[in-house]
């Protein structure tokens, strides 16, 4: 019977002996080059962040001093440093919970209603403004509530301007127009990162079984509800999934507040100032590392709420 | 029992689609206005001189042409890289896994900005000058995930069973991946790597941290945002990086359509 085994033939032959022998050393040369190139350039880049947030910067010759403080820290407790902090996350809790209402019905209707062609429109129409590109689609808004642009010329025409100039008066949020208000940098945040939110949302609804849905109806409960304490429960995962999108997106974005909005700072905006005409990299790194610890406790939370089942 | 939607979520849901859709036209028309310094609407003329305008300007070449070398080179190192460590974590489990996928999804999962301030901080800490290969070695590592998370699709629909048939007839692994993994894995690879090049293509938030002086298009772009010169001409550059980012996407969705894994489903 040994005959019917081919002899060795070449080097190939030789090799697949060797990884049919030793799994393990195909499995090692399949990951190490791209654990090499995760490990290095991508935590390798991280590690330094976190030593340059230890590093501070001399206030006379402007050089960093490569020493281990937490003098930097420090600084973002300033109440100038801290106010940017607490106007990120108040701006991401907002989009975060906007978009959570808008994309609802769009995530509901894709998933249990629409059929055939319909399903196929929703989808490309979910994926195309979530791949398309993030910058055109800031511009676009620019467009949009620039005071000549379109939605003042909306208000004039269905005499609805009075409607329009009561927001921008709105202390806090309004501004001279759209464009230059909070209300504007949160319409732009929300419109941009909605897509993030419906696709995951999407995805727990298409689980919930209809089985469920058709024993509450004949448990006797209204369409409301179900929708209250079946469909909402079970949707819980994809919205807390959704939302770490949404709030992480919000939280490290400094080219929607630069572009629409007031000039006051957001997180990202900071980071992108201090470590380029300032030349502050140490502060810049302590405020990047912000968003990170943030996103951390979020991501504590949200695997505790399951949402990682549902990404 | 699918009952019919109610009239109000009907609304809410196509109101909701066009609502992500709308206003990209807007940049469409605007591309055509007489207008040069305000976004007046509606336009006082239309015209297609802008597009002779941008094509004649010699800043936007040189930008395009670093975007698609960056894009380029990032596909082909994403897609190297993505495939490998499918191919590692399709079949087996092994000590380290869970941790693996965390790390793969990190660079996408944590805010752009603190994926460009660590290379800009490492750049800086190694004193590595910034270069066209600075840009590609941060687009490469977020272009990763959209690889691996196409192609490990695939290979969980693949059934284990035909590698298996194809070393019982007396392939070598060099066989096997030539001749049955290379052809089962393509489209994947394919809807991966158009995936991959648009998200590139596009990039920004990253890029304003590795790229130093050099402009890719959307800094390019992004310039023009913050300092507007001809706003028309912006428009023209914008309808291009549209296109060059929706056309890749759309080839992605009819490569794999109708399969368990239809690309671009998680960004």
């Amino acid at each position: 019977m040994s005959d019917a085994i081919l002899p060795p033939r070449g080097l190939a032959d030789r090799l697949t002996t060797l990884f049919w022998r030793h799994p393990r050393l195909l499995l090692t040369l399949l990951l190490t080059p791209p654990l090499v190139w995760l490990g290095v350039v991508y935590l390798g880049s991280l590690a330094a962040l976190l030593l340059q947030s230890f590093y501070s910067i001399d206030e006379f010759s402007g050089l960093i001093v490569p020493e281990f403080t937490l003098k930097t820290y420090g600084e973002l407790f300033r109440p100038s440093n801290a106010d940017i902090i607490f106007r990120t996350l108040g701006m991401a809790i907002a989009v975060t919970i906007a978009s959570a209402i808008i994309a609802f019905p769009i995530a509901y209707f894709a998933a249990r209603h629409a059929k055939g062609g319909w399903k196929a429109v929703f989808y490309l129409g979910i994926m195309l403004p979530l791949w398309s590109s993030y910058l055109v689609k800031v511009y676009a808004w620019k467009l949009i509530l620039a005071k000549e642009g379109i939605l003042t010329w909306a208000t004039e025409v269905t005499h609805t301007g009075w409607l329009l100039d009561a927001a921008l008066s709105l202390p806090g949020v309004g501004g001279n127009s759209l464009s230059t208000s909070y209300i504007g940098t949160f319409l732009t945040f929300t419109y941009v990162w909605l897509p993030f939110m419906i696709l995951p949302m999407q995805a727990a609804l298409e689980r919930v079984p209809t089985s469920m849905l058709e024993a509450s109806a004949d448990l006797g409960a209204t369409a409301r509800q179900t929708f209250r304490t079946v469909v909402l429960p079970l949707a819980m995962p994809g919205i807390v999934a959704g939302s770490i999108f949404t709030f992480s997106l919000t939280l490290g974005d400094y080219i929607i507040p630069q572009i629409i909005g007031t000039s006051a700072a957001f997180i990202g905006m900071a980071v992108y100032q201090l470590q380029g005409t300032a030349g502050n990299l140490p502060l810049a790194a302590a405020f990047a590392v912000v968003p990170i610890v943030i996103m951390l406790v979020y991501l504590a939370l949200a695997k505790r709420a399951g949402a990682f089942d549902a990404l | 029992m699918r009952s019919e939607a109610s009239f109000p979520l009907k609304l809410a849901a196509i109101g909701g689609l066009l609502f992500l859709h709308l206003p990209i036209l807007l940049i469409f028309l605007y591309a055509f206005t007489t207008e040069e310094r305000s976004f007046t609407f509606p336009p006082p003329g239309l015209t297609t001189e802008w597009f002779a305008v941008a094509w004649n300007r010699p800043d936007i070449w040189p930008a395009l042409m670093l975007s698609l070398k960056v894009a380029s080179l990032s596909t082909v190192l994403a897609l190297i890289l993505g495939t490998l460590i499918a191919a590692a974590m399709a079949g087996t489990r092994f000590f380290g896994r869970e941790q693996i996928s965390l790390l793969i999804l990190l660079p996408i999962a944590l805010p752009g900005v603190i994926t460009g301030i660590s290379m800009r901080s490492a750049f800086s800490i190694l004193d590595i000058p910034f270069s066209t290969l600075t840009i590609v070695l941060g687009h490469a590592t977020f272009c990763i995930v959209i690889v691996y998370n196409n192609v490990v699709a695939r290979f969980r629909r693949l059934s284990g069973g035909i590698l298996e048939a194809s070393a019982d007839l007396g392939a070598n692994s060099f066989q096997t991946f030539r001749h049955v993994l290379l052809p089962n894995l393509g489209s994947a690879l394919l809807a991966g790597g158009m995936l991959a090049f648009a998200l590139s293509f596009d990039e920004v938030i990253v890029t304003t941290f590795t790229a130093g002086q050099q402009a890719t298009l959307p800094i390019w772009m992004l310039e023009e945002l913050v300092r507007p010169r001809q706003r028309p001409v912006t428009n023209v550059v914008a309808i291009v990086v549209f296109i060059a980012t929706v056309l890749p996407i759309l080839i992605a969705y009819f490569l794999t359509r109708g399969g368990s894994e239809t690309a671009g489903a998680g960004k």
